[in-house]
């Protein structure tokens, strides 16, 4: 497969991706420049974590008006497999690719730790290699991961199984303690309604090696590669 | 002209910035301080001499890039 890693200035965690996808899973990485308008010929985009446009005015807000924004729309739509991760996910809420805003974390810190999260539809592009309810360990490192939406959206959220990790204990109970940053509803990562963009806070790109002591983040980079290896065909075009 | 624009979290969405300088304003003996709000202010020169096409592309900055409108509001001023 060929998966496209975007590059921001400010991005930190572009080359992480890239050695996961080439050095552990052994696919082809393609990083691309923020200023690239054209993306062929990829089977996957990736957005990574940092520190875009060193988070000024907001998380993400000035990354989404890069010029590869506007090709990482076009290929979502056409039902490309977009996933963001941390900074990435601001990203993808800023561009309106995914409903919902980043607030400042409900304790003000920078937190980068261990967290749990809960597989609350395993039935995704990025989740089908997980179970449902089980629980990941994947490291968070962000200082504004609050999720926040209205309730009306947040109703259509969980209608739509659109709620894809929750921050929960070792066991798996999502409970107030559980939620590190006072992200609504425990809310770790959503995908959107199509199903075929993801963001999460949490880096599975720091833990998918037996190296590092913990490969649960492999899992959700193994499913994007099953579900691409199944449905490996000409992307649909989008209707004018 | 100089637009000044502010942008603050929407009433009714935590501010855990605002919730922390009133502890401290607080601690600080200002006993009457409450609901504190924390908030961006920016301001620019706009090459535009009329007040309505200002305030239009004004509020277009505000809708598109300064605020998040999901979380933030905002006002402006036009002047000078």
């Amino acid at each position: 497969m060929k998966i496209g890693v975007v590059v921001f200035p400010g991005s930190n965690c572009d080359h992480d991706c890239e050695h996961v996808f080439k050095d552990v899973l052994g696919q082809y990485v393609e990083m691309i420049w923020h200023k690239e308008t054209l993306l062929a010929g990829l089977d996957a985009i990736v957005i990574p974590g940092g520190f875009s446009y060193g988070d000024y005015l907001r998380t993400g807000a000035i990354a989404r008006f890069s010029p590869v924004m506007g090709a990482v729309k076009e290929f979502a739509q056409k039902g490309g497999l977009v996933i963001g991760i941390c900074n990435g996910f601001q990203i993808l809420l800023e561009a309106g690719l995914l409903p919902g805003a980043m607030l400042r974390n409900r304790s003000l810190h920078f937190i980068c730790k261990d967290v749990h999260v809960r597989v609350e539809n395993a039935a995704t592009p990025f989740t089908n290699a997980c179970h449902p309810g089980q629980v990941l360990k994947i490291p968070i490192a962000h200082a504004d991961g609050n999720y926040y939406t209205d309730p009306v959206t947040l109703a259509g959220l969980k209608a739509n199984a659109q709620v894809v990790f929750r921050y929960c204990d070792a066991d798996g109970r999502v409970t107030p303690e559980a939620n590190p940053n006072g992200s609504l509803d425990n809310i770790a990562g959503i995908r959107n309604a199509e199903g075929n963009v993801l963001g999460l806070m949490p880096h599975p790109e720091r833990c998918a090696e037996s190296v590092l002591g913990n490969e649960d983040g492999k899992l959700i980079f193994l499913s994007m590669l099953e579900s691409l290896k199944k449905n490996k065909k000409p992307l649909k075009m989008v209707e004018a | 002209m100089k637009a000044k624009i502010h942008v603050t979290l929407k009433q009714g969405i935590l501010d855990p910035q605002g919730k922390a300088i009133e502890h401290a304003l607080d601690s600080l003996g200002f006993k009457n301080a409450a609901n504190v709000r924390v908030g961006k202010y920016m301001e620019l020169d706009l090459e535009e001499k009329d007040k309505a096409k200002a305030e239009v592309e004004v509020k277009a900055m505000c809708e598109k890039l300064l605020a998040n409108t999901i979380i933030e509001e905002y006002r402006y001023e036009l002047g000078g």
